[in-house]
């Protein structure tokens, strides 16, 4: 069963001309491959509410959302950097993803407790992100996103970033968030082998457009068109 | 030295009037000295020579700052340069120096201009009479003295009119000013051996460093001699002063609740909206009042409350309004900039966590936009409680703060009660600003 639907959704970026189609399956890792300047993360941000589609439909969880703002939408997103506000803890930030005016219950501070818990960042809740390294300022944000319960998950390259080892390490994170709270998630990356490890679709975004989609090995280790073949180096 | 060039910016423009009449007037530092030297006294500091010192005073630190900013912006390469092709002062200066000052000269100018045209203080105090007059104390004259509400009109309207052009002017030469102190790591400048460039120097800058402390020093100096043991009981000085704490408060806390809006309502039309030249004209609109001087806005004031302007409470209020409009623009100009950054960096965040409305100012906005919004409350009540033009302009018998206190005593030639009231009202400025800045902007982070 497809959670994310995007059907003939278009849009225009300066001068490219975007159409979308695209399904990403319940419960599983779909990866975003493409080249800079395809349209990878304006296709995420259709799907999240920061872009309005000129037509076509999204649908979440088989509820038309193509015209209702981002925080009205069963996803979360992460950027690629300001994912926190620096001036609130930690724990503060997270806090946010459970009520935007931080009113929290006692339960609702056990809850943060227990995701930053679970990223591995159980000590340093009052901390202000800027203490914090690049990727435990990612895990913090991935316990929030953990902790808003929505159903989908959308990764702008948040690791791009890190170093191989903490990129792959933040994956596995990642991967173990999804299965354990039965998240979608949906990753645009530059780097083929983030797809191999935690996604087991993947879809190709090229010039605005989803030129294939299929099995994360299958795509990669025989690829359908031409364009990803280049993409890939192996033309 | 840069700090001592920013003293005459936050002086009151009244206290500044005291010490260059105990520097330059009769009985004053200056002739005292001629006399000592056996010479005979200058001219008296009343009338067009005493107006000249005290703009002098004024202006020569603001002028020096701003192109201070401009010779720090010259690239470091560009004396590397210089000093590779070996260049002689005047070859430096024609080439390397010149290009940057002449981008700022004609702003520097404006501003200079224009500050000299609407100033009040300076003239109502050293003017000496109506030989010599200006605009924006005609129309006090002519609201205070003959009551002669039309005349004032029609002097308002003109000074308006010539300063919606001049303002324009600075506004549109503004561009090119930051007034950054600028770090001064500028290069090694090929010539920074030569004697002779130095001896000259050194003799401009001492020129201009005594222009510039001898009526800071005087006043102190006074002060200190003055008869605090008489008026540390006077019970009207203490009611100036609580006057004068009062008026900056209000004004302050009206200025930047009024530049707080509107700095939101640009970031709204610009970020969110897209809509830059509508943004763009509602912060033009939050500068008018840089061009609009004070008294032309108390003229306004004053026709619109005629029928009770004499009333303690009605005048108490206009100098509030007034002196808060006037600061606006300085609240809008240190307001927007982080609103903008922070706008950027925090606007898809709060919209994919539902951050809005008053949980958006309370958790998001005020905590990071504090520091300035207390820089700017602090500027307001310091400049409010030290301005002469709307007191002046609406004070009555019952509401006299300490810079119209000194303005009368230093009118009525009690110069040593003026020393205490000019004492008094430094610190007191002084003291609002640093409480004022901490109260409202907080501690410093980290």
């Amino acid at each position: 069963m497809s959670i994310v639907e995007v059907e003939a959704v278009t849009f225009r970026f300066e001068d490219m001309a975007m159409d979308f189609t695209l399904a990403a399956q319940t419960g599983a890792c779909l990866g975003i491959l493409g080249p800079s300047g395809a349209g990878k993360t304006t296709l995420l941000n259709l799907i999240a509410g920061f872009e309005t589609a000129l037509s076509g439909r999204i649908a979440i969880d088989g509820v038309d959302v193509t015209r209702l703002p981002p925080a009205r939408r069963p996803v979360s997103m992460l950027f690629q950097e300001h994912n926190l506000f620096a001036h609130l803890s930690v724990a503060a930030n997270v806090g946010l993803g459970i009520d935007p005016g931080l009113r929290l219950t006692r339960e609702d501070r056990a809850r943060v407790a227990d995701a930053l818990a679970h990223v591995g960042l159980g000590g340093l809740a009052r901390r202000l992100p800027g203490q914090l390294s690049g990727g435990e300022r990612q895990r913090a944000a991935l316990a929030r996103a953990f902790v808003r319960r929505r159903p989908v998950l959308l990764l702008d390259e948040p690791f791009a970033a890190l170093g191989p080892a903490l990129r792959r390490e933040m994956l596995d994170l990642v991967d173990s968030l999804r299965r354990k709270a039965g998240l979608t998630v949906l990753m645009v990356s530059h780097q083929p082998e983030d797809a191999r490890r935690i996604a087991e679709r993947t879809a190709f975004v090229f010039e605005g457009r989803v030129l294939a989609e299929g099995p994360t090995a299958a795509l990669l280790d025989a690829p359908p068109v031409a364009e990803l073949a280049a993409y890939l180096g192996r033309g | 030295m840069l700090r001592l060039f920013g003293l005459p910016l936050v002086v009151p423009v009244i206290v500044a009037v005291f010490g260059i009449v105990a520097v330059y007037g009769r009985g004053g530092w200056l002739n005292a000295a001629l006399g000592w030297a056996g010479f005979g006294a200058i001219a008296p500091i009343y009338g067009l020579t005493g107006i000249l010192i005290a703009h002098v005073f004024f202006n020569l630190p603001l002028a020096v700052r701003l192109l201070l900013d401009a010779w720090t912006a010259i690239p470091p390469e560009s004396w590397r340069l210089a000093n590779q092709l070996g260049l002689s002062s005047a070859q430096a200066f024609r080439f390397v120096e010149w290009p940057s000052l002449r981008q700022v000269l004609p702003g520097v100018a404006t501003i200079v201009f224009f500050l000299c045209f609407t100033s009040f203080g300076v003239v109502l105090t050293l003017g000496g009479g109506p030989r010599s007059t200006i605009i924006e104390v005609a129309i006090y004259q002519a609201l205070r003295l003959d009551f002669d509400v039309p005349r004032a009109v029609v002097l308002a309207l003109v000074q308006l009119a010539l300063c919606a052009v001049i303002g324009g002017v600075v506004l549109a030469t503004r561009r090119t000013m930051a007034t950054a102190a600028g770090s001064l790591l500028a290069g090694a400048r090929p010539d920074a051996q030569a004697l002779g460039g130095k001896i000259v120097d050194g003799v401009v800058i001492l020129v201009a460093v005594t222009g510039v402390a001898l009526p800071l020093a005087a006043t102190v100096a006074r002060a200190a001699a003055g008869p605090w043991a008489s008026l540390a009981g006077d019970a009207e000085l203490w009611r100036a002063a609580l006057w004068s704490v009062t008026i900056g408060l209000a004004a302050g806390a009206l200025a930047v609740t009024l530049g707080f809006a509107l700095a939101l309502g640009i970031r709204e039309l610009r970020v969110r909206r897209r809509r830059p030249l509508l943004a763009g004209i509602v912060e033009l609109l939050g500068s008018v009042t840089l061009v609009v001087s004070p008294l032309v806005l108390g003229a306004g004031l004053f026709v619109l409350a005629l029928p009770v302007v004499g009333r303690p409470e009605v005048a108490l209020g206009l100098v509030i309004v007034v002196d808060a409009m006037l600061t606006v623009p300085y609240a809008v100009r240190l307001l927007v900039p982080p609103m903008a950054r922070q706008a950027h960096a925090h606007d898809r965040l709060c919209a994919s966590l539902g951050i809005a409305g008053l949980d958006r100012f309370r958790l998001i906005d005020w905590p990071t936009l504090r520091r300035p919004a207390g820089l700017a409350c602090a500027l307001a009540a310091a400049l409010a409680a030290g301005d002469l033009g709307a007191i002046a302009l609406f004070g009555t018998g019952e509401v006299e703060t300490l810079a119209l206190r000194l303005y009368r005593q230093i009118a009525g030639y009690r110069l040593d009660d003026a020393a205490v009231t000019a004492a008094a009202l430094v610190c007191l400025a002084a003291a609002l600003f640093v409480v004022v800045e901490r109260g409202v902007g907080g501690r410093e982070h980290r």
